[in-house]
């Protein structure tokens, strides 16, 4: 779901720049001595994520899982998407320079969302329960996500809008995919290490 | 997944080809200048200009130029498939229809000047970025004012995906034994679903004993870099000519008609 440079209209890249770096500014302030490994080392797993293959019929994909991201860091999540997209512009040659901006708003945005409105609940439900809403949470972050491609798309030109309902629809099977597997990580993490899940709001304003 | 290293210039030697020894800040600058120019041009000769100066960059810089090649290749199939619909969304005049939809003259050179962009911009990276080894990634950002704890975040991240990288071909290897084979169905999603569960709670527990074992050496927020040194004479020698290469490009790009 990666935009590449060129494609964008001016107005859209400078919005997603100033956007993004908002949100980097905001989600550094959660970052502290104590806790800069750990966002570290769990940003690097989502990284190591985006590089796992799954197949989907007779094609695959690779996971991106930006719901689980927000869920698990909160707001460090941005830092954590601007990291990761500048690694594989740098390193892979991967996405784009001047869509850095734009492209941590689309993923990071939903996970941030996600965390907001999921994560109570999931704090609060056990069970079943727990295992729908998690799996709606990765569904929705990937939906919001190539919602939100769309929208930096069609902001851009008219012409793009068939592209934009492209990205959408081929992003359905992803939906499914993400959420199956973000409810069998939430639900393992849960029941293995509920410590990692601290950052969800309603906790961190009990402790 | 045979690919052990992941971020593999990261392990290089940095000092290597043309570009090799420039200051990282120079290279940094000069990446995101050159960016912005390509993506604002409007010529088709400007663009493909830079793709070529690029290119001869990254001849000179890059040992392993072919590698880098079909990267872009790859990342190429990526850019066709986003612009293949823009020929027939384009209003404009037809060129030809294809199950009655007709496709625009106007749209085809849009889709071409998007592609040849960022073909630009891919190409610019690796001329200037594509030897850069992370650390010296993190010292040209940390030059350049960004925020510490930003690179600070950068570097760990970046040394503990080679870590965890390693970790997760270790558990694929221990579902192998035990017989598992990835398939489109519920249960293949399932145990990828644990497998990314188990690398976030191996993650947080490495995390745990990394922030004791730092403490105890006095870890308080941020690395010690060396200091970059001075920019010397080769650094403004190179930051001249690629003033001068910018300077001919906008004139190209002042020079010819914009495709559209």
């Amino acid at each position: 779901m990666h935009i590449v440079d060129g494609v964008l209209s001016t107005e859209v890249v400078v919005a997603g720049a100033v956007i993004a770096v908002a949100g980097i500014a905001f989600g550094l302030r959660q970052v502290s001595i104590e806790n800069m490994p750990r966002i570290a080392l769990l940003s690097a797993v989502f990284f190591v994520a985006s590089l796992i293959h799954v197949p989907i019929g007779p094609t695959s994909i690779h996971l991106i899982m930006n719901g689980l991201l927000g869920l698990i860091l909160g707001w460090a999540a941005v830092p954590a998407v601007f990291i990761a997209l500048l690694l594989q512009a740098v390193f892979f040659g991967f996405g784009g320079i001047t869509v850095l901006g734009v492209n941590t708003v689309n993923m990071a945005l939903p996970a941030i969302v996600v965390w907001l409105v999921f994560g109570p609940i999931l704090a609060r439900t056990e069970g079943r329960t727990m295992m729908i809403t998690a799996f709606l949470a990765g569904s929705f972050a990937i939906m919001l996500s190539a919602v939100m491609v769309g929208v930096s798309l069609a902001l851009s030109g008219q012409e793009f809008i068939a592209t934009a309902r492209l990205v959408f629809v081929t992003n359905i099977p992803i939906m499914v995919v993400e959420g199956f597997l973000t409810a069998a990580a939430f639900g393992l993490i849960k029941k293995v290490r509920p410590a990692l899940l601290l950052s969800i709001p309603t906790t961190s304003m009990a402790t | 997944m045979s690919r052990h290293i992941v971020l593999s210039p990261a392990s290089q030697n940095t000092a290597t080809g043309m570009i090799g020894p420039v200051d990282p800040r120079f290279r940094i600058i000069c990446t995101i200048i050159f960016a912005v120019f390509v993506v604002s041009a409007a010529s088709w000769q400007a663009v493909v200009a830079t793709i070529v100066a690029a290119a001869v960059m990254v001849a000179l810089s890059l040992p392993e130029w072919r590698k880098t090649l079909r990267r872009v290749l790859a990342m190429d199939g990526f850019i066709f498939a986003t612009l293949l619909l823009l020929p027939f969304t384009y209003p404009g005049d037809t060129v030809f229809t294809l199950w009655g939809h007709a496709a625009s003259q106007q749209g085809i050179n849009q889709a071409i000047m998007i592609g040849l962009k960022a073909n630009a911009v891919i190409f610019m990276v690796m001329a200037f970025l594509g030897a850069l080894g992370s650390t010296d990634l993190g010292r040209g950002m940390m030059g350049l004012y960004m925020p510490t704890k930003l690179t600070t975040l950068l570097m760990f991240t970046v040394r503990y995906i080679d870590v965890l990288h390693h970790e997760y071909l270790r558990l694929r290897q221990a579902m192998r034994a035990r017989a598992f084979h990835l398939r489109s169905n519920r249960h293949s999603w399932k145990m990828m679903g644990y497998l990314v569960g188990m690398l976030l709670v191996r993650a947080h527990d490495r995390s745990e004993r990394i922030v004791w074992a730092m403490k105890c050496r006095g870890f308080h927020g941020h690395f010690h870099f060396t200091h970059l040194s001075h920019p010397v004479k080769a650094d403004y020698i190179f930051l001249l000519v690629m003033a001068v290469l910018l300077a001919a490009l906008i004139t190209l790009e002042v020079l010819c008609p914009p495709l559209l």
